[in-house]
């Protein structure tokens, strides 16, 4: 017999004989949680955020791009890693390398530039694909536009979000979005920038992730 | 690592190493300190009783059903993870998962292992077995990072460097990491562990982490973490193997944001951890970055001993978050190390029994003053009181067939079980408690004056020259 039926065996054997009622989680989260207003969310998200040191900006579809290079500029940034495939991508590989920002695309498997992702990429743009405003967290499902290590090694990671797209909870992104039904190879949540209070309790960011996350919160034009 | 490395002995120097600890008024204080800070985060983060009382009861009713379930789960889980494409290994014991693990590494020439934090690993002591097969394995938490360049093991679960000062980070720092010198400024000392974890994630053949929640209807794998450490394990290298034990399981995704939030509020007092991954795929084709492969080793170790019995198996629903080391007046003065196993304070003395067996591991429920605190916090409502209780009763009574643990009865000693018995006639006849009582205050004289710990910091005891039963009687 192999290790799995063995330890099958040990545990049919002295299995229950009743199982419980599933428990009713929608149910806690209806009495528990409230549910808010498109307004009410995005204040409360980027309250919870800011409070995990991550940095919001409100910007339009008319402002962002201008907003970003701002933002750069102040931070002594000239060179950022997007995605050619994603329309806020290839808006910044449009406008920003004529104004002297280096624009660098993730267009290959990372075996092939590994080294230069660790060592020379200081800054990247991904899309979050939604958000929770009791948490203040970024959804993100990285993909082939968008790779896993995006979002993970640069130093400075922008998100840009849809402040349409924030839910009240975790447990109503994932009811809302249908994830029981199948997820990605990879998804996430993020709630700041990395950190650690591993030494003395106290709190340092930038451990191992992005030492600043810069949340790019986008609304409607004003009509 | 050298052969100086600390290996986890059985309880047996428990009472040597405590005491070393309670002598020391450096690490007492560092406990102390650490303990306060983590109850006052917890207690901010609930401050709605009805709440919390109300999402304790809906985590132990989740933790309950999927236990119940729990071998048609794994099965589920192993049909949903190899469908995605990751691949799934059974350990019973540690020598397996190590062997299991190590093999994937040789399979791959793998030299270097990187480590996301993972108890089970400690618990196996894969950095040991690799280090004999001759790759290198390492740790890359922060405080899993220090605690391994000083040779040492982790103190607290959740926070594995909670015994160390950072003067003394400092100093290691200095002593072990080439090209550092003498910087006790806490923000230094992360960016030069920072430096040289990068370069090994970059470098690193095998990302090693182990396994929050495991999802069985989506087959998907979730790690909890703030440093983004464990993202870097699960995805810059070219293979990542997650290990776990097999209760750490749950049917529904929905099951998850109850157990994420008490986890985190619990454990380290945040409403949410910073990074929170699901992993359910290797590297799918199109995709540029992630590991091509992806491995979970589900080890047993025990586990299937505590889940035989009923009152034993809710030491399962346990979901690690530390809560009841941190309000643990017994923890926070003898901190982590004395219990000399790998997972310490109450959590530590329920589960360890069953990994190594109560020949080991008999005095560890004894070391409790029963306070319940324990239990009171558990955001999963273990009875821990009670099973220190039944883990006492295991460890203690007579050795009869048929046990329920391993080493039952390891603690037995006939003297002591004549002694209780006589004191449990005594109490239970009060024909026989009025001699033992008159006795005893007749000839309170023989008393010796040295009564052991007792009078190290007291007057001895002594039965009083009259009895209440005398006096009452004399007042009518």
């Amino acid at each position: 017999m192999s290790a799995r039926d063995r330890i099958l065996s040990k545990l049919r054997a002295k299995m229950p004989s009743t199982v419980a009622d599933l428990p009713d989680v929608a149910g806690w989260f209806a009495t528990h949680r409230i549910v808010e207003s498109a307004a009410d969310k995005a204040k409360r998200f980027q309250a919870c955020i800011e409070l995990a040191h991550a940095e919001v900006h409100a910007v339009t579809p008319s402002n962002w791009l201008t907003t970003l290079r701002e933002i750069l500029r102040t931070k002594g940034l000239d060179k950022i890693l997007v995605s050619e495939e994603t329309t806020h991508g290839s808006a910044v590989l449009d406008e920003f390398p004529a104004q002297g920002i280096d624009c660098q695309v993730y267009d290959m498997a990372i075996e092939a530039w590994k080294t230069e992702m660790f060592n020379a990429t200081p800054a990247s743009l991904t899309a979050a694909r939604a958000a929770i405003a009791e948490t203040g967290t970024l959804i993100l499902w990285p993909d082939a536009a968008e790779p896993r290590l995006m979002s993970l090694v640069p130093p400075v990671h922008f998100v840009l979000l849809d402040a349409n797209n924030i839910y009240n909870t975790f447990f109503e992104a994932m009811q809302a979005e249908g994830w029981a039904d199948g997820l990605p190879t990879n998804s996430l949540l993020i709630s700041g920038p990395s950190k650690t209070a591993d030494i003395q309790q106290t709190l340092a960011y930038g451990a191992h992730g992005p030492k600043e996350l810069v949340v790019l919160m986008l609304t409607e034009d004003a009509q | 690592m050298s052969e100086h490395t600390l290996h986890f002995k059985p309880a047996e120097g428990f009472r040597a190493r405590s005491k070393a600890v309670v002598d020391n008024p450096f690490l007492r204080q560092s406990f102390r300190g650490a303990m306060d800070f983590l109850m006052s985060k917890r207690a901010a983060q609930f401050p709605d009783t009805e709440e919390l009382e109300s999402l304790r009861t809906l985590g132990e009713s989740i933790r309950q059903y999927n236990l119940a379930k729990l071998p048609t789960l794994l099965v589920q889980l192993e049909q949903n993870l190899s469908r995605n494409g990751i691949q799934v290994h059974w350990a019973e014991t540690p020598d397996e998962a190590n062997a299991i693990i190590l093999g994937i590494c040789q399979q791959r020439s793998a030299k270097l292992m990187v480590k996301g934090k993972s108890m089970v690993s400690e618990e196996i002591e894969l950095n040991h077995a690799a280090e004999a097969a001759g790759i290198g394995a390492l740790e890359s938490d922060m405080g899993e990072y220090i605690v391994q360049l000083a040779n040492e093991k982790p103190s607290h679960i959740i926070m594995p460097a909670i015994h160390k000062t950072k003067e003394e980070i400092a100093r290691l720092f200095a002593d072990k990491v080439e090209g550092v010198d003498y910087t006790d400024n806490v923000d230094a000392l992360i960016q030069i562990g920072r430096n040289v974890l990068r370069q090994k994630f970059l470098e690193a053949d095998i990302g090693l982490s182990g396994v929050n929640f495991a999802v069985a209807e989506t087959g998907t794998l979730c790690l909890v973490e703030n440093e983004g450490n464990g993202r870097m394990c699960t995805t810059a290298p070219p293979v990542h193997i997650a290990i776990t034990g097999i209760e750490k399981i749950v049917e529904k995704l929905e099951h998850v944001p109850p157990l994420l939030s008490l986890l985190t509020r619990s454990a380290t007092g945040q409403n949410i951890s910073t990074y929170f991954n699901m992993i359910s795929s290797p590297r799918k084709a199109g995709e540029k970055d992630g590991p091509s492969e992806v491995h979970l080793v589900l080890l047993d170790n025990g586990r299937s001993q505590a889940y035989a019995d009923e009152q034993l198996r809710k030491t399962l629903q346990c979901i690690r978050c530390g809560a009841c080391m941190n309000h643990c007046p017994v923890y926070t003065r003898i901190g982590g190390h004395a219990y000399g196993t790998t997972y310490p304070g109450p959590i530590g003395k329920i589960i360890s029994p069953h990994m190594l067996g109560l020949e080991a591991t008999s005095t560890m429920a004894t070391a409790s003053s029963l306070c319940g605190a324990c239990g009171e916090v558990c955001p999963v409502k273990i009875p821990i009181p009670e099973l220190l209780m039944r883990l006492r009763e295991e460890a203690f009574s007579a050795p009869h067939a048929n046990p329920a643990m391993r080493g039952q009865g390891a603690g037995y000693s006939r003297l002591m079980t004549s002694i209780w018995k006589g004191w449990a006639a005594v109490y239970r006849s009060p024909a026989l408690y009025g001699v033992a009582t008159w006795l005893g205050s007749r000839f309170s004289w023989l008393m010796p004056s040295r009564q052991g710990a007792w009078t190290s910091v007291r007057v001895p005891l002594k039965p009083a020259p009259r009895r209440l039963r005398d006096m009452l009687k004399e007042r009518g």
